[in-house]
């Protein structure tokens, strides 16, 4: 359970971070919940390891125009018990509260959880049922990159190399809306072995607006957009289900063979749409 | 003057909070990794990546030109040494010759090839790296049904039909049980591997001072005193000059009952470089190298007549040993034989056990160790052969129980329980659940298309290890009780404690017997200098069979304090009670802190009494003790992912007199979340070629906190003839009875789709296929 040996640099500027990450293979340590387990493995053997903690400005959580700009370095406890996006999006607070455990939550980072993109993290459910967007930035400048396009396959991410992500921009939802994060957590890591993040609009018994984000089930978090579509075309709920993960490959582990995990996707996406239903007004 | 006589209040039977504590949950505590040597070297072990393998070469030289590194050992440099021990034997028995460092083939993953040793550890542990190995992979077999399949890879080359022992035991006539039978039911039930996980992983200081040829170990032990005779004899030294420290220990739960290769090996590299040198397992060897529990697969038939009276009982046991024998491997499936009938009253037993070698890390005791398999084989068996004759799971256990009034009872497999009342903790759990009103509301339940499920399970136990002949070593127990001068009391025990709170509980005691204020003594453990040799603690031993040798040594202490007292107050008739000697005629008495001073000032001795209070009592038990319960688990299974939601869960345990009630529920606690880790989530599983796939904590998931249901605990109390505080033992029943309830109580809920069986653990993708298929 001891790393390699490894150079450590904790820049205290952006741009001095940039420089650094710029200057070839460098391994970003954000709150290194899952970094650090996998250094002490020698599963992961980075040679350099930049540390973002000392990095003004990567922090917080602000409200611009329509969107909640939620910064890499935000924890997961900070997300979760915030009032703004407890208010402006309350699915991601869903979301962050059923991240691993508290000990967890205090260290892990949404800028790491989404750059890290485990399949079986929670959050990208949630970001690409929100419709999140994430921002990167370069020596060469700054890009976004819609959740959706941004989880590639399992471990890998849109993110090029030089590119450190800056923030999250999560669009405010709707009043009206109804929500839900639904999980079965892992019962020895946590993890979701599948998670369905659900947003809901209705206009009398009618859904307007349907988006599920799926994750856990395959090799990344994706859009279960047939079952979105059935939803807005006025299925029940029972058939939308049944839709999600359709053209997905499932993942099979020790705990979930792909069949399970399928089926699982979708009792839990069923539950999490009759639950947000039912918080839609 | 008026003599009032009042009963002094008694601290035992108070739920005392443990003293121990403030100390563990501040970080003040000392395990072995806080012990700090200047110039202590640090150890890392290379270890083996197949399951199976030759050893063609190795080379560790550029480990050794590593900046730091002060010594590689291989298998070469200890092959003279001896073997890691079994203390277990069977008539014949095959021990493979289990050498600390493999020699020229590997035998499990994990297994130990060289230790390289540096200056600090993360230097050890780069350095291993480096140490070169030039493996030739072999077939591994990692499963035991398939290991005794012909033409199984052969584990240990010397004996290719993979068979360690057979052991054969009956007991009345099982033919004629069978003969006379109405009904068989058959089923073969397995009992998984298990990683027993404590919190401390395990660990080494070793520290030779060459001038007094002497040599103190640090280990995370439950029995310093027998690791101390063992390790001796590994290393070929005096036993004398070895001292053996078992700090702190944080969790063994039967993993640290045990020899292991390490603690010689760090022994071994501390005399040879002539500096302190310290291991620390790291959590990955945790899993992969240290003790695994359970590993049975057993194939059960009761017979019994048409009214559920049970006749006979058949086992088959094949018990996954791993490559080699550990401490007790092969013993351990021998307690599951003797075991077998629980509670009830079957007259004829048969079990034929196959022990049997696999590429994989020695499974050993494990919380229960041997009892639980017992236990989860005959209470199924009861549950599947109540579901076979329509009989209520209930009504056919009190039918079958062994009675009240016949003990001391003697079992077909040769044990003579002490003491019990079996129906009592039953009817007290069928009460508490309202049982009837539970069973109609099952039955609504049902008809609404849910999936309920009732279960109990009746558990015998079998504690207080015990006799010595019985035993692999002395079953026996010593205490120490010193008074010192000022009145203080000292301890010294030869368990060893390692969170089952005997700081506490034998305080208690003390307290009562001598009138001492529970402040004023102290209870040292754990170090073999310091206390007179003792055995540790295990099978729920330390209360009953540590505890009963103190309060006999107590006994002997009280009757020299009499004899100063009455010697001090020129009486020959006096009592001792609340701290004071008194002669009740003439009204005068001497506080028992004044006679420890003049025992020691050593003036007004008594003819022919020697100065000093001390009294040491070493006690051999006549019998175990057979603690036993009822356990009540009321699930609902989700039809639709297989998930299983304990509703209720009721333990009512009979483990005698009890001394500390909050102890108690602690152990009753522990042991029921290991119970139901066993039940629901944990299984250690090699795939074939020996790797292990949960090898972490994020692939083995034991319970945490937030799994567990509440416990609904209580007590019937039926004292043990065996000892005279009437105790049985506790630590172990929670595992043990938790279990077989759970089970029992998800294949009710599935009964009605036909299930009749399922394997630990119930996990949901199981149980879904199951309600997905309907048949076992």
């Amino acid at each position: 359970m001891i790393p390699q040996t490894f150079e450590y640099t904790s820049p205290a500027t952006l741009q001095e971070a940039l420089q650094l990450i710029a200057g070839g293979e460098r391994k970003i340590l954000a709150g290194g919940m899952s970094l650090i387990p996998m250094m002490k493995l020698r599963l992961a053997l980075p040679e350099h390891v930049v540390d973002l903690s000392r990095v003004p400005g990567l922090n917080g959580i602000s409200e611009a125009g329509s969107s909640v700009k939620i910064g890499a370095m935000t924890t997961h406890h900070g997300v979760e018990s915030s009032p703004l996006i407890r208010a402006k999006c309350p699915l991601l607070a869903e979301a962050a509260s059923q991240i691993g455990d508290i000990q967890v939550r205090n260290m892990g980072t949404i800028g790491g959880s989404v750059a890290h993109a485990d399949p079986a993290a929670d959050y990208p459910a949630a970001l690409v049922a929100l419709e999140a967007r994430v921002h990167l930035v370069s020596a060469g400048g700054e890009r976004t990159v819609a959740a959706s396009d941004f989880f590639l396959e399992a471990f890998t991410t849109a993110i090029e190399p030089g590119e450190i992500v800056l923030d999250v921009e999560v669009p405010v939802e709707d009043k009206s809306e109804g929500y839900r994060y639904e999980k079965v957590p892992h019962p020895a890591s946590g993890f979701a072995v599948v998670g369905v993040a659900v947003r809901v609009k209705k206009t009398g018994g009618k859904v307007t607006m349907a988006r599920i984000g799926v994750t856990g089930m395959s090799s990344r978090a994706f859009r279960a957009r047939a079952a979105e579509a059935l939803l807005e075309s006025g299925a029940d709920v029972a058939k939308a289900a049944a839709a999600v993960g359709e053209g997905e490959e499932a993942n099979a582990d020790l705990y979930a063979s792909s069949a399970y995990r399928r089926h699982l996707a979708q009792v839990y996406a069923a539950r999490a749409i009759a639950a947000a239903l039912s918080r839609a007004s | 003057m008026a003599t009032t006589i009042t009963k002094p209040e008694t601290l035992v039977g108070k739920r005392i909070r443990r003293r121990e504590d403030p100390r563990l949950i501040t970080g003040t505590a000392t395990y072995v990794d806080d012990v700090k040597i200047p110039g202590m070297q640090y150890a890392c072990i290379v270890r083996s990546p197949h399951a199976a393998a030759k050893i063609k070469g190795l080379n560790a030289k550029a480990a050794l030109d590593h900046p730091g590194v002060a010594a590689v050992f291989t298998g070469a440099d200890i092959k003279d040494l001896g073997p890691v021990p079994c203390g277990a034997s069977l008539p014949g028995l095959r021990v493979p010759h289990h050498h600390l460092l493999a020699q020229d083939r590997v035998y499990f993953l994990g297994h130990p090839v060289a230790v390289v040793v540096a200056t600090d550890r993360y230097i050890a542990r780069d350095a291993a790296d480096l140490v070169e190995v030039d493996y030739e992979p072999l077939d591994a077999v990692a499963d035991p049904e398939k290991a005794l399949a012909p033409g199984a890879p052969a584990v240990h080359p010397e004996w290719p039909d993979n068979i360690a022992f057979t052991y054969h035991q009956d007991g009345g006539d099982i033919a004629q049980a069978f003969r006379e039978a109405d009904v068989v039911v058959k089923q073969r039930i397995t009992s998984q591997r298990l990683i027993p996980t404590a919190m401390e992983t395990r660990g080494v200081v070793a520290d030779w001072h060459s001038g007094d040829r002497a040599l103190t170990l640090y280990t995370s032990t439950q029995i310093p005193h027998l690791l101390r005779t063992l390790v001796a004899g590994i290393l070929g030294m005096r036993e004398n000059h070895l001292r053996v420290i078992a700090p702190e220990v944080g969790g063994a739960f039967g993993s640290k009952l045990n020899v292991y290769a390490e603690e010689a090996l760090m022994a071994h590299i501390s005399m040879r470089l002539n500096k302190p040198v310290k291991w620390i397992e790291s959590r990955r060897e945790n899993f992969l190298c240290t003790i695994h529990g359970r590993g049975h697969v057993d194939y059960y038939e009761l017979a019994a007549k048409r009214d559920g009276t049970m006749l006979g009982l058949k086992l088959k046991l094949i018990q996954d040993l791993g490559a080699y024998h550990q401490l007790l491997t092969p013993a351990i499936p021998t307690l599951s034989v003797i075991m077998m009938p629980g509670l009830y009253k079957c007259k004829s037993i048969s079990a034929d056990i196959v022990g049997v070698f696999t590429n994989a890390v020695p499974t050993d005791a494990y919380r229960g160790a041997g009892r639980p398999e017992a236990t989860h084989g005959i209470e199924r068996m009861v549950d599947i052969l109540a579901a076979e004759l329509k009989m209520d799971p209930a009504e056919l256990r009190l039918k079958n129980f062994v009675q009240p009034a016949e003990f001391p009872y003697a079992t077909a497999t040769g044990l003579t329980y002490d003491s019990g009342n079996y129906a009592a903790p039953l009817q007290k759990a069928l009460d508490q659940v309202e049982y009837r009103k539970l069973r109609q509301e099952q039955s609504n339940a049902r008809a609404q298309g849910k999936l309920m499920g009732i279960g109990m399970s009746t558990y015998g136990e079998l504690c207080a290890a015990g006799p010595s002949p019985a035993l692999p070593v002395g079953g026996w127990e010593g205490a120490t009780v010193k008074v010192e001068p000022t009145g203080k009391v000292t301890v010294l025990t030869g368990i060893s404690p390692h969170g089952q709170g005997e700081e506490t509980s034998f305080a208690q005691i003390v307290g009562d017997e001598l009138g001492v204020d529970i402040d004023d003594v102290v209870v040292l453990h754990g170090d073999t200098t310091l206390v007179q040799y003792g055995i540790g603690t295990f099978g729920s031993r330390g209360l009953s069979v540590g505890g009963t040798a103190l309060y006999f040594a107590l006994q002997e202490l009280k009757a020299k304090v009499k004899k100063f007292g009455a010697h001090m107050l020129a009486s020959n008739d006096v009592t001792l009670s609340g701290g004071t000697c008194r002669d009740e005629r003439s009204g005068k008495s001497v506080s028992f802190a004044e006679i420890a001073t003049a025992a020691y000032r050593g003036i007004q001795l008594p003819p022919n009494t020697q100065p000093g209070l001390v009294a040491t009592y070493f006690w051999e038990p006549p019998n175990f003790t057979f603690p036993f319960g009822a356990h009540m688990v009321v699930t609902e299974v989700d039809r639709e992912t297989g998930a299983i939601d304990i509703r209720r869960y009721i333990a009512v345990d009979d483990c005698g007199n009890i001394i500390n009630p909050l102890i108690v529920d602690g152990q009753v606690h522990g042991g029921v979340a290991q119970g139901l880790g066993q039940a629901l989530w944990e299984e250690a599983v090699y795939d074939d070629n020996g790797q292990l796939l949960t090898g972490e904590l994020t692939d083995y998931a034991i319970p945490k906190a937030h799994f567990m249901p509440f416990i609904e605990s209580s007590h019937t109390t039926t004292p043990s003839p065996v000892n005279p505080l009437g105790v049985k033992g506790i630590g172990e029943a929670g595992t043990i009875g938790c279990s077989p309830a759970v089970v029992n109580s998800v294949v009710d809920a599935l009964s009605t789709l036909g299930v009749r069986h399922i394997d630990m653990p119930l996990t949901p993708e199981k149980i879904w296929k199951l309600i997905q298929g309907g048949q076992a």
